[in-house]
Parts: C-alpha cells; sequence; structure tokens
C-alpha cells in the first residue's frame, strides 16, 4: 500500500543516481540513513564538477579571472544559505568543516577573555571560570557534548544537563533549576538524531533570557528537514552540516548573531582571518572572514549553495509535509513487528522522520547486518554518537531508520519485511 | 543474500544456546573487555588446574551474535585442553579473522570455530569474534604471571 504523498517522489528520486544502482548480489538499495548522510542530487555533483572543472581557483587573494569568479561562486554560496535559514545579515553565516567544528568554534569563544590585540575588546557574555555553568541535555549527539566538556576542563567551569523523559522528550520540569544567573550558554538539539524529538527552543529561551543566558541550537538534524528562520527562533548560534541536506561532505555552517560574532575572539588563526599582522600581534577581518582562517572548502561550499537551491526548488514546507506522511505510516507499521520498542515519541507530534528501536534478543548489529546483506537496506546500528541517550534508556545500541524527501512508503514496507525475516533468523 | 553466509547454523545455536555461560568460582584470573565501538563487553574467568590443564573458562557479557557466540565456542574448545594448546588455536583463529577471508581455515585446529570464516570477510565484525578469545589470551598470560 502507497499512501498519497505531496511529493512527486518517483521524480526526485531520478535526479539521485544512486538510488537506483544495485549492491553486489543484485540487491537493489533501500536508503534508509540519511540522518547519518544524505545522498547528494545531480545538480550538486554537477555544479561541484562544473566549479572544479572551469571555475576553479582559491578564493578572496587571487586578483585573476578564476579568482574572481571562484570567490563570486563561494561567496554567492553563502548568500544562499543566508537566504535558506532567514539570517538577518549574510555575514552571520560562517563556513566552518562541519556541525561539530561550528560547535567547537562556539565553545571556544568562552573562557577567562585574555584574546585581543591588547586585551581589550573581551566580552563578559564569554567570560567563564569557575562558579559559571553550561547547560546542554542527555540527548546530544557526542559533538554536543564533548566540545563542552573540555571547555569546562578548561576554565574549571561546571556542566549541566537537562534529563530526559521515558517518551523521549526533553525534560523541562526543573529547568529554572537548570538554568540560572549561573548559566553562560544552553546548548541543545533541535531535533534529536536518535530520537526525532523536536525540542521546544521557545520554552528554553524564555528562562535563558531571563537569567542572560546565550542560547545555542544544533540543527544538524532540523534544518535538513524543515523550513527553520534565524530571525523567527529567536536564538543566538545555530550549528549544522552540509551533507546531511545534500550537500558534499566537508563543509558546515555556524550562524551567529551578528553583534556577538563581533565580540568573540577568531577561533583558527591564519590566512584570510586578519586585517593586518606584525610580528608581535594582529588585527583580525570583520566576520565572516574572521571564523575563516585559511584556504576554506571552496568546492564544498558552493556545492552547499546548489543543495540549498535544490531543497529550495522542492519546498521546505513539501519535503516538511512528506516527512511527516512517512513518519505516520512508519510507525504505524512498525508497530506490528513483535518485541519491537521504539526509543522516542511515537506519535506525530513534535517529531522528525527518525525512528530509532530495539528488537528484543537481537543485537542492532545483526539487525543491520541482515538488513543490509539480504536486502539491501541501509539503516544506522550503535549509539549514533549519543551514548549517555543509550545509557539513560538502559540500552547499548539501537537500529535507526531515518527518511528523507526521496525516501517511499514502499521502502518502509521493505524495512518491516526486513525486520520479520531478522526475526525469523534468530527464532 | 550474501551475508547470510556469516550467519552459520552453528553460530546461531551457540547465540541461543551458549555453552558455559555465567561467572563461576574458583578462578585465577578475571578480565573484562569492551569494544568501544559497539558496546559489546565480556568478563572472563579461567581457571588452571595440574598440568596447565584448562579446568573451565567463564563469562559473561553482552553483544552481537557473533561476539557471544565466539566465546561459548571458545569455552567448548578450551575445556580439558592445556593452556599451551588452546594459545595455538587462539592464534589460528586470530589469523583466520585477520585474514580479510583470503585464509584458509584449518579445521583440524579449529573445530567449531571454522563456523566463522565468513566473518572475516566484514571488517567490522571481525572485532566482535576475536572480542572473547583476546579477553581469553590476556586472562591466561594474568594467571600465569600470579
Ligand atoms: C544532532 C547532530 N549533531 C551533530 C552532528 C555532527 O555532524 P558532523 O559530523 O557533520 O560534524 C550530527 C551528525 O552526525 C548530528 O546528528
Amino acid at each position: 500500500m502507497t499512501y498519497p504523498t505531496s511529493l512527486d517522489v518517483e521524480r526526485i528520486r531520478k535526479d539521485f543516481p544512486v538510488l537506483s544502482r544495485e549492491l553486489p548480489g543484485g540487491r537493489p538499495l533501500v536508503y534508509l540513513d540519511s540522518g547519518n548522510s544524505s545522498q547528494k542530487p545531480t545538480p550538486v555533483v554537477e555544479t561541484v564538477r562544473e566549479h572544479l572543472a572551469m571555475h576553479y581557483s582559491n578564493v578572496g587573494r587571487a586578483m585573476h579571472a578564476l579568482g574572481a569568479e571562484s570567490t563570486e561562486a563561494y561567496e554567492s554560496a553563502r548568500d544562499k544559505v543566508a537566504a535558506f535559514i532567514g539570517a538577518p545579515s549574510r555575514d552571520e553565516v560562517i563556513f566552518t568543516k562541519n556541525a561539530s567544528e561550528a560547535l567547537n568554534l562556539v565553545a571556544h569563544a568562552f573562557g577567562p577573555h585574555l584574546w585581543g590585540s591588547s586585551g581589550e575588546g573581551a566580552d563578559p557574555r564569554f567570560a567563564l571560570g569557575p562558579g559559571d555553568e553550561i547547560v546542554i541535555s542527555e540527548m546530544e549527539h557526542h559533538s554536543n557534548i564533548v566540545p563542552w566538556q573540555l571547555l569546562v576542563q578548561r576554565t574549571g567551569a561546571t556542566l549541566k544537563w537537562f534529563g530526559v523523559t521515558e517518551e523521549g522528550r526533553l525534560d523541562l520540569s526543573n529547568l529554572d533549576e537548570l538554568v540560572t544567573e549561573r548559566t553562560k550558554i544552553v546548548s541543545i538539539a533541535h531535533q534529536s538524531n536518535v530520537l526525532g524529538t523536536v525540542n521546544p527552543v521557545a520554552d528554553v529561551l524564555r528562562r535563558a533570557r531571563e537569567v542572560g543566558a546565550l542560547v545555542m541550537l544544533d540543527a544538524s538534524q532540523s534544518v535538513p528537514h524543515h523550513p527553520v528562520d534565524m530571525a523567527g527562533l529567536g536564538v543566538d548560534f545555530v550549528a549544522f552540516t552540509g551533507h546531511k541536506m545534500l550537500g558534499p561532505s566537508g563543509i558546515g555552517v555556524l550562524w551567529g548573531r551578528g553583534e556577538l560574532l563581533d565580540a568573540m575572539p577568531p577561533f583558527l588563526g591564519g590566512g584570510e582571518m586578519i586585517e593586518a599582522v606584525w610580528m608581535d600581534h594582529s588585527t583580525y577581518a570583520p566576520i565572516p572572514h574572521k571564523f575563516e582562517a585559511g584556504t576554506p572548502p571552496i568546492v564544498e561550499a558552493i556545492g552547499l549553495g546548489a543543495a540549498v537551491d535544490y531543497l529550495q526548488g522542492i519546498g521546505m514546507d513539501a519535503i516538511e509535509a512528506h516527512e511527516r506522511e512517512l513518519t505516520a505510516y512508519a510507525l504505524e507499521a512498525l508497530r506490528e513487528v513483535p518485541t519491537l520498542r521504539l526509543i522516542g515519541p511515537d506519535t506525530l507530534d513534535r517529531r522528525g522522520a527518525t525512528l530509532s528501536f530495539t528488537l528484543e534478543g537481537i543485537h542492532p548489529h545483526d539487525v543491520g547486518q541482515i538488513l543490509d546483506d539480504s536486502f539491501g537496506i541501509a539503516v544506522r546500528v550503535g549509539h549514533h554518537c549519543a551514548r549517555p541517550l543509550h545509557l539513560r534508556f538502559g540500552i547499548p545500541a539501537t537500529t535507526r531508520a531515518s527518511f528523507y524527501l526521496y525516501n517511499t512508503t514502499g521502502e518502509i514496507d521493505a524495512l518491516v519485511r526486513g525486520l520479520h525475516h531478522v526475526q525469523k533468523v534468530f527464532a | 543474500m550474501i551475508g547470510e553466509s556469516m550467519y552459520q547454523e552453528l553460530i546461531l545455536e551457540h547465540y541461543k544456546h551458549p555453552q558455559g555461560r555465567g561467572l563461576r568460582e574458583p578462578y585465577d584470573a578475571e578480565v573484562h573487555h569492551v569494544n568501544p565501538t559497539c558496546g559489546d563487553e565480556i568478563t572472563l574467568r579461567v581457571k588452571v588446574g595440574d598440568a596447565g590443564r584448562i579446568e573451565d573458562v567463564s563469562y559473561d557479557g553482552q553483544g552481537c551474535s557473533i561476539s557471544q557466540a565466539a566465546a561459548s565456542v571458545l569455552h567448548e574448545l578450551t575445556a580439558g585442553s592445556t593452556v599451551e594448546e588452546t594459545l595455538s588455536v587462539v592464534d589460528e583463529f586470530t589469523r583466520l579473522m585477520q585474514g580479510r577471508g583470503q585464509v584458509e581455515a584449518d579445521e583440524d585446529v579449529l573445530g567449531d570455530a571454522v563456523a566463522f570464516a565468513g566473518v572475516a570477510k566484514f571488517p567490522a565484525r571481525v572485532k566482535c569474534a576475536l572480542l572473547s578469545w583476546m579477553a581469553y589470551k590476556d586472562a591466561v598470560v594474568r594467571s600465569a604471571s600470579r
């Protein structure tokens, strides 16, 4: 049975050559691992190829035709990303290597602020030491945990976190005790990469504003799947990553409020991030370049620009609606698999198209292996870089299916058939 | 269906009906090994008797079918053999597992453990098969140095 869907998925699938590829042994590919990394449509591949073949040079510093073309293409990718996320200014879009780097960049802005050419320019909002606190949550990806652990180790500050309810929601029951005048920043996932949960940003933001704390969102799993608007969200920093949104790997984005980015110290030092350099000190370029030391991932950024064009061509509203239909279908279909335990919300309420689960008595590695080997179904198995969350639920690992614009209800049927087969093997 | 060759009947049998599972006394050495990438873990004890004969290998742990079945097969293969004999089996098993599917298994040495030959073709799963065997080797070394 196929549900009617608002997207012409068959046409979309033709834009992704890999989806019609056969795996060894004649297995068709059923790709249900976009939460890990998405596939790339032809326009992205072609844009990257065309740039490398015909327009490539370094950006910013080359005074010739190719340098100008490359710079133009790179900077217009920034314009596209800025428009895509509703950034008030294009200069607030910092290109990084990935979401992890964007999170690390912000974490590195905090400290005993001894930076600046002569110590000036330090902003108290980024002053961090013993007695100060940072708040994250138990559902975070390791990329939104470890940078903060390293920061508190460097500074003597304290790391605190929201718990997660049995249903897989952020536990806000102790919001007021957790986020206090001591809190300098709250950094949480917009959407969980395991549970699929979409977090109540406004509630957290309200409390953070009451106490004067900054708020960062790890939007790695939300920006690819929903219309997301920086001005509308009202937070201070947002990180996401190109490879999960049809773009190449090696390119990520930090969006930050311009006034904060201006107040922050540089992250990495090098070419392009400077204004002037003397032997004993330097002054820095204005944002965004202040945070883009060295030759950036040029074609990767341009590829991300093409991905954003592609997503906008389809429409983020339509993509969100399609994923919602898939999620509804999958929640229903998985309910019929005996002993399947869903880890995360079991209704469509505030959740995205990521479904993680366990099967009683069968290790996720065995599930993933048999799904792949027997049916060409690609899911992710393990702790999905969210070990603390799995510890919270008392399980070492889960199997995760995650959907995107090119997935179909037929593929969910294949998954369910595959799971029944797995259970037969281990019966 | 290339992969089901990995899930040999014998492996599934050992997974569903593990031999010698559970930690027992007495023992000479106990070790705890984990596979950090997938969270598989095993606690393993050895008791070495007179003339270097293995009296018991007891274990407990959690993990995928490959790691659990490998522990069960290990228990069977070591029972009643000398430490020296078992270590040569461990070496042969390790050679097979690390052979990327190119190594011919010596069935005379490996006995039931040849059923794992198919696992060698899956680099991500080799460490599952080796987990308990490496733990055993470690435990034997520690028991000797007591
Ligand atoms: C929620 C979340 N945060 C951060 C990341 C890290 O992304 P990247 O590996 O591209 O830095 C991921 C993806 O793995 C993710 O799902």
